[in-house]
């Protein structure tokens, strides 16, 4: 480092990057308050989510089947207390239709709540992190452009573990980290994509999902239970079955749909129990490469019962742009880059030596060389197949690798193995190829997260208020 | 937040340099913990002991808010008979930490590390991933920003 001479920084003038205090999980953004509209950073955000209530509510881009199971458990509830209730008011206790609300009512919470948080997304590298990574593994001897997939090993309680490198976002996935190729996004303790709520199960919301799923199965056997009793009693005094059912036809439509939820939501539950009890997420159970760092331990650092504790509610700005930088920039940098952002995909993925002084000396809107650009975009498909088949295989284990899991038998667990082909049959329905989102994402986030980028360079100097 | 307009125009009297990351430190397990090494590039902007305090501080307070003990179990159970919903009115321990650390890392850049040409930044905007230290130098020409009267008097020295 040059011993230049450095003036003292006024620390007045030069606030330091503190976050204000952190919103509640609920609310994600801070606003500006500055004269001219400011933008918040969700509007820049270089993943596939989508974000309601002015950013309040983050969903992936697919909402995947969340629309079909809010629609059942409204239908079956709504069913349940229209028809069931009443008699059952009449012949047992009024607790029932209680017992039933309130269980609906923690169902849909719940339901909402993984939907609509943050399931654990790491924010990309800034570009001088990835430059100071790209320089890391350039002094280790790779000399080609575009290196092949990079791990990075580190000792986690003397065991080797390897990291594997993201080249969407640019960093070296932390332990558990796995990458979303719907939502685009490095998830911490990636559990699996899950259709039904229409979002990621990863680290902050995985406690969310557990409640619902337990919840959803309680409430669907509760139904059960009611709906057979009722039917019964109806039947009573040699009436028939068919006699109740044609008394109370609504009865009929939550039978079917319970009696087909019971199990699967039952076996779910009992899947994941056994998953927090091992300390495991799906995409580990599934996965043969991680196990090794944290499955069957019970030492209390590693317990997985730590995900219900405050521990993981750690609500951060997380992949967020101070509005200051995007009212600056103007409204140009919220779609694919303008002009100067595109000369900064060159300053971005560079990845030399060089590229810490372009980047250093001038300020970060300068423009560097375009014929860098075509090059990258040549680059990135070439090689995103193949690096992104990682990620791709990781993630897509979760769920589809259930399924040739579960056709081939191979698995001790005979219950969720039926929940899981069940649930990924369907999924499979819903979710197109992850292959097909493949090529597309390191290419066009490349662009956006670039303008992003920027901003963050400035982020990290300007105050977020 | 006023600082906001001065924060421009010093970016011309005081560029930034160079950045260093300082990593995880895996050796313990997945907990949140930063390496202590020293880096090189600090060498001649700050005392070894200084940086080694920061981050041992830093350390100390992730572990402070990762702990396990009967408070968490009580507000887990509680959070969880109330479908969460505990948290619209209630803050958690995490985020009670993570505020004492935003602090500390602003009063340690006020204290220490501006006064020395460097800034770090909360690891938490950096996904808790690195702790981002910028290190700044100066242009060489002091007053060429049209800036308020705070920032021509900081490099009028």
């Amino acid at each position: 480092m040059k011993n230049c001479e450095y003036q003292q920084i006024d620390p007045q003038a030069l606030p330091t990057p503190t976050p204000t205090p952190p919103p509640h999980h609920g609310n994600d953004m801070e606003k500006k308050k500055e004269p001219r509209r400011p933008r918040r950073k969700w509007e820049v955000f270089p993943g596939k989510n989508r974000f309601y209530c002015d950013g309040r509510i983050i969903v992936a881009r697919q909402s995947g089947v969340l629309p079909l199971t809010l629609g059942l458990i409204l239908v079956t509830s709504g069913l349940f207390f229209i028809f069931d209730c009443p008699f059952l008011v009449k012949h047992l206790t009024s607790f029932i239709p209680v017992i039933g609300g309130v269980l609906f009512v923690f169902v849909l919470i719940t339901l909402l709540q993984t939907s609509f948080t943050d399931p654990g997304i790491l924010p990309r590298a800034t570009p001088d992190e990835a430059a100071d990574i790209e320089k890391q593994i350039d002094n280790t001897g790779n000399t080609s452009y575009r290196p092949p997939p990079r791990t990075k090993e580190v000792l986690i309680n003397q065991q080797v573990v390897k990291l594997k490198y993201c080249f969407t976002c640019k960093m070296f996935r932390p332990p558990r980290t796995s990458h979303c190729s719907l939502c685009d996004n490095c998830v911490e303790r990636f559990d699996h994509h899950c259709p039904w709520v229409g979002n990621c199960v990863g680290k902050r919301n995985y406690r969310f999902f557990y409640t619902f799923i337990v919840s959803l199965s309680f409430l669907t056997a509760f139904i059960f239970g009611c709906v057979t009793t009722h039917l019964a009693l109806r039947a009573q005094g040699g009436k028939g079955l068919v006699f109740a059912l044609q008394e109370s036809p609504g009865s009929a439509v939550e039978l079917v749909i319970c009696f087909f939820s019971v199990w699967s939501i039952l076996g779910l539950s009992g899947f994941h129990t056994y998953l927090v009890a091992s300390n495991l997420t799906t995409n580990e159970d599934v996965s043969t490469q991680n196990i090794g760092i944290n499955g069957g331990t019970s030492s209390p650092h590693n317990l997985n019962i730590r995900i219900f504790l405050c521990h993981f509610s750690m609500i951060d700005r997380r992949g967020f742009l101070p509005a200051d930088e995007s009212a600056q920039t103007g409204s140009a940098d919220i779609e694919l880059p303008t002009l100067a952002a595109k000369s900064e995909i060159n300053v971005c993925t560079q990845g030399t030596k060089g590229l810490l002084e372009s980047a250093a000396l001038s300020p970060l809107l300068s423009t560097s060389c375009p014929q860098g650009k075509p090059q990258n975009a040549h680059s990135c498909p070439e090689t995103s197949p193949a690096l992104n088949s990682d990620p791709t295989s990781e993630f897509s284990k979760g769920c589809r690798g259930n399924q040739t899991s579960s056709s081939h038998g191979d698995t001790s667990r005979p219950r969720h193995t039926k929940a899981r082909s069940k649930k990924c049959r369907r999924e499979a329905l819903h979710i197109p190829n992850p292959a097909f989102d493949v090529p597309v994402s390191p290419t066009s986030p490349d662009a956006a997260p670039d303008s992003k980028a920027r901003s963050h360079k400035g982020g990290s100097l300007t105050p977020l208020q | 937040f006023p600082q906001f307009h001065n924060l421009q125009e010093l970016r011309h009297s005081a560029s930034l340099a160079n950045k260093v990351f300082i990593q995880r430190d895996y050796s313990e397990g997945t907990t949140c913990k930063f390496q202590t090494k020293f880096p090189s590039e600090l060498e001649s902007r700050i005392e070894r002991t200084l940086f080694e305090d920061t981050v041992k501080t830093l350390n100390n307070y992730y572990a402070e808010a990762e702990k396990i003990g009967g408070q968490s179990y009580l507000e887990g159970c509680l959070a969880c008979a109330t479908a969460y919903l505990i948290f619209l009115c209630m803050e958690t321990r995490y985020e009670k930490v993570l505020k004492k650390i935003a602090k500390y890392i602003q009063e340690q850049n006020e204290k220490i590390y501006a006064p020395r040409g460097l800034l770090i930044t909360d690891p938490i905007e950096r996904g808790m991933r690195v702790i981002e230290i910028s290190i700044y130098e100066d242009r060489g020409s002091s007053g060429s920003s049209s800036g308020s009267s705070s920032v021509s008097g900081s490099t009028a020295r």
